[in-house]
């Protein structure tokens, strides 16, 4: 079936009032970023529809893109076709046909914009619904309740006829409500806090703690693959790989073992805040999920929090594990999670981590060693990476001759 | 020479080689290693997969890499039979199957299943009325192929598709060795649940393959070890030939995209010329797939037709390549009604979309000759 634009419409922006005009903008540049691989696409904007002519683009390669672009609440396919009665009458069934329309029940809407066509919007609901009912078996009408509605608009230049509709991603556009920096491990939940932050249209950049030689290629590779995941969604997705392996050993010998793991998160947030200083971002969004692990205990949250009053957002918080996972596989980075490779939190955990760390005796125990020279080190030493959605990381075109 | 026997194998496209050299010698690493040279290779691995599954349009955890047609096959027929034994020991397949199929079948028979093996009428179709008549409470699944690789003909997959989608506890496979990037089929829309495919028929290298295993189906593997995809098939994954063949993959279906038609064209210029001449009966039926023409010389014996023809360096085969060494008349022909005699002297053009019209011209008259040489001899 051969399509020629996608109509967008728009979720919750449309409850916008005077920013509306920014909220718009916004979505057309993630949707145009997103579906940059195909030059023949014309995207118009309007103030309550989007229209993307396809000029031969293929429609379905498009639409998997599209229902992950936040801001958008659905979008459907439509055919442009001749004002002819006969053509019509033909390409209906043909979209009906397509769409499995056979034992489901239907309903047309027709809307005859330009008023000196010669049927009037009764007379064409009714002439196409005879003609759909006697050229499909076990076809029935139900115009309460209808498993497909066509819609047919006869305008000056051409007929417009659109019957799927796809439900989109819904939210907010990336990027109209500020960029806050997430903490990315490479675990279910951080990139699930990434894009719930990113659904309520926050920009969103990374930060990755990596250790090598504990932490393996492999769990970097992780990071890097479930970045483009989120890249998918805005476009592109920024990374800052911190080198914390040094640090990381000093606090194992520099401090009591039972206080290492809520030092270590200290240290990480504080170096988060800093690139975040430096990113300009206003807030810090991690996987955070209140009892989960010692770290996100209540106690362990406040403990931790003490070093930065930037806003942290922990879109988890109250989400059980079941649901996040659940997310996960919406979000379709369940799969890449799961790989079973060390990250920087699961790597020099204690025997027996405190539950309810206490901020005097943290305090106390980050007083014995400069923590300062290397912190400042682990900052400047930031690996920046810019990844974008269409798969064109720089280890994957060493190899495309291959391929 | 002219190559008309591609339905048995294909000649490697020249980039697929050159990327099997490539990556045998530079990324020869073991993906399971945990060091460098590891990663690189399965990254080679990973991206491979992506490719083929975006060609095949479905999703990389859905394809399973093998060593070919045959052990897919096998994987799939006695990996449902294994692990679904409890709901029912019933399996029905065509009678007009690649032997990978049928003689697991006559394995799994042998163990105690029931196998029913679905007849074809002259166009070599199966009838959906005697696929649902077959089907019971003990059935397991199903497993038939897109084309024949004798004849052409190509199965209604997407109706069989939707009738057993109506019945959930049924496993549907498709053999699609013959099929692939020759006659498009799309997976998840045909509510198909495996699917073969095989490297060395579409410009691969032989002994590579793989297997479409829709989503959440879990099967026992026939190769149990060190758990490589995903525990569904242990053994060092081939990288060279994996690579290879998701290249093969991606040029195969490009040609056949801008190619198709032209394709038809030959086809249908050797079906109406041979039709011509004398003795020659065409067995390929109207639905068929673009590269194959199987046609009889009755009364002639099909084996000394074949070396008479290959004396002016135009090579085909009798039947299939698989069961042409034993002299035996063809299942799939016989199967389709269309008697012994035409059976026992079947000769089958296997076409690819590098062969010409201009081929095609001078394998008639090269065909045409060779029965004319014959014919004192062979006649009665």
């Amino acid at each position: 079936m051969i399509y020629d634009e996608i109509l967008v419409r728009y979720g919750e922006i449309s409850t916008k009032g005077k920013n509306r005009k920014l909220f718009i903008e916004r979505l057309r540049a993630n949707v145009q970023y997103v579906l940059k691989g195909f030059p023949n696409l014309k995207i118009i904007a309007q103030r309550d529809r989007m229209y993307i002519k396809l000029n031969g683009e293929n429609f379905d390669e498009i639409a998997v893109r599209l229902k992950k672009v936040f801001g958008i609440q659905s979008f459907s396919p439509v055919m442009r076709i001749g004002k002819d009665l006969e053509e019509v009458k033909e390409k209906s069934v043909q979209l009906m046909e397509s769409l499995n329309a056979s034992g489901k029940t239907f309903k047309v809407q027709a809307k005859r914009v330009d008023k000196e066509y010669p049927h009037r919007t009764n007379e064409l609901n009714q002439i196409l619904g005879g003609h759909l009912l006697t050229s499909i078996e076990n076809l029935k009408v139900d115009v309460h309740n209808p498993d497909l509605e066509l819609k047919v608009e006869i305008r000056k230049d051409a007929a417009y006829l659109t019957c799927e509709v796809i439900k989109g991603a819904g939210g907010l556009p990336v990027g109209s409500g500020g960029k806050a920096m997430l903490m990315l491990s490479g675990g279910i939940d951080s990139p699930v806090a990434g894009f719930l932050a990113m659904r309520r249209g926050l920009q969103i950049e990374g930060v990755h703690f990596f250790s090598p030689p504990f932490t393996s290629e492999r769990s970097k590779q992780k990071v890097l693959d479930l970045s483009e995941k989120m890249a998918q969604v805005s476009g592109k997705f920024i990374l800052h790989i911190v080198h914390f392996t040094e640090l990381q050993q000093e606090i194992i010998q520099n401090v009591p073992e039972n206080y290492t793991m809520t030092v270590m998160r200290r240290m990480m947030m504080r170096i988060t805040d800093e690139i975040r200083e430096r990113r300009k971002g206003l807030a810090i969004v991690n996987g955070e999920n209140i009892g989960q692990v010692a770290s996100q205990t209540l106690e362990s949250m406040y403990a931790i929090n003490e070093v930065t009053n930037t806003p942290i957002l922990r879109p988890l918080l109250t989400y059980d594990k079941n649901d996040i996972i659940e997310l996960a596989r919406d979000f379709d980075t369940l799969e890449t999670s799961n790989r079973p490779y060390e990250d920087c939190c699961t790597i020099f955990v204690p025997a027996q981590p405190k539950t309810n760390p206490r901020r005097d005796k943290v305090n106390l125990y980050e007083t014995y060693f400069d923590w300062e020279p290397y912190i400042e080190k682990a900052v400047e030493s930031i690996e920046t990476i810019e990844i974008t959605g269409s798969n064109n990381k720089k280890e994957v075109n060493e190899f495309t001759d291959l391929f | 020479m002219i190559y008309f026997d591609n339905s048995a194998t294909t000649k490697p496209y020249p980039e697929v080689l050159d990327t099997f050299v490539k990556v045998a010698g530079q990324f020869f690493g073991n993906p399971s290693s945990i060091h460098h040279l590891g990663l690189q290779a399965e990254k080679l691995l990973s991206q491979a997969r992506e490719q083929v599954a975006s060609l095949l349009k479905v999703d990389p955890e859905e394809i399973i890499f093998t060593s070919g047609g045959t052990e897919g096959n096998n994987f799939v027929l006695k990996g449902v039979a294994q692990s679904y034994k409890n709901r029912g020991k019933h399996i029905i397949t065509t009678s007009i199957e690649h032997p990978s199929v049928q003689n697991v079948c006559e394995q799994l028979k042998a163990e105690g299943y029931t196998i029913t093996y679905l007849p074809v009428d002259k166009n070599g179709q199966i009838r959906l009325s005697d696929l649902q008549n077959a089907l019971t409470n003990e059935t397991i699944l199903v497993s038939i192929m897109h084309v024949n690789n004798e004849v052409g003909a190509i199965q209604p997959i997407k109706e069989i598709g939707q009738l057993l989608a109506k019945f959930p506890k049924v496993f549907f496979h498709v053999d699609y060795v013959q099929g692939a990037a020759k006659v498009p089929l799309d997976f998840h829309s045909c509510f198909i649940d495996f699917a073969t495919i095989s490297s060395h028929k579409f410009h691969g290298l032989k002994g590579t393959g793989a297997i479409y295993k829709r989503k959440g189906i879990k099967i026992n593997p026939l190769l149990a070890g060190g758990g490589q995809e995903a525990d569904f098939r242990s053994g060092t994954e081939n990288i060279a030939g994996i690579v290879a063949m998701a290249k093969a993959l991606r040029l195969a279906m490009a040609e056949s995209e801008s190619k198709q038609n032209e394709l038809f064209a030959i086809r249908d210029y050797l079906i109406s010329e041979l039709d011509k001449i004398e003795d020659v009966s065409i067995n390929t039926p109207k639905i068929a797939a673009p590269h194959i023409v199987n046609f009889s010389v009755e009364g002639y014996k099909a084996e000394v037709l074949v070396h008479e023809i290959e004396k002016n360096q135009l090579y085909l085969s009798t039947t299939s390549a698989c069961s042409s060494k034993i002299d035996e008349p063809s299942q799939t022909i016989l199967a389709m009604g269309l008697g012994e005699s035409r059976a026992s002297s079947s000769l089958r053009i296997s076409l690819s979309y590098s062969n010409t019209m201009e081929e095609a011209k001078k394998a008639v008259q090269i065909i045409q000759q060779a029965i004319e040489n014959l014919k004192p001899v062979m006649r009665r």
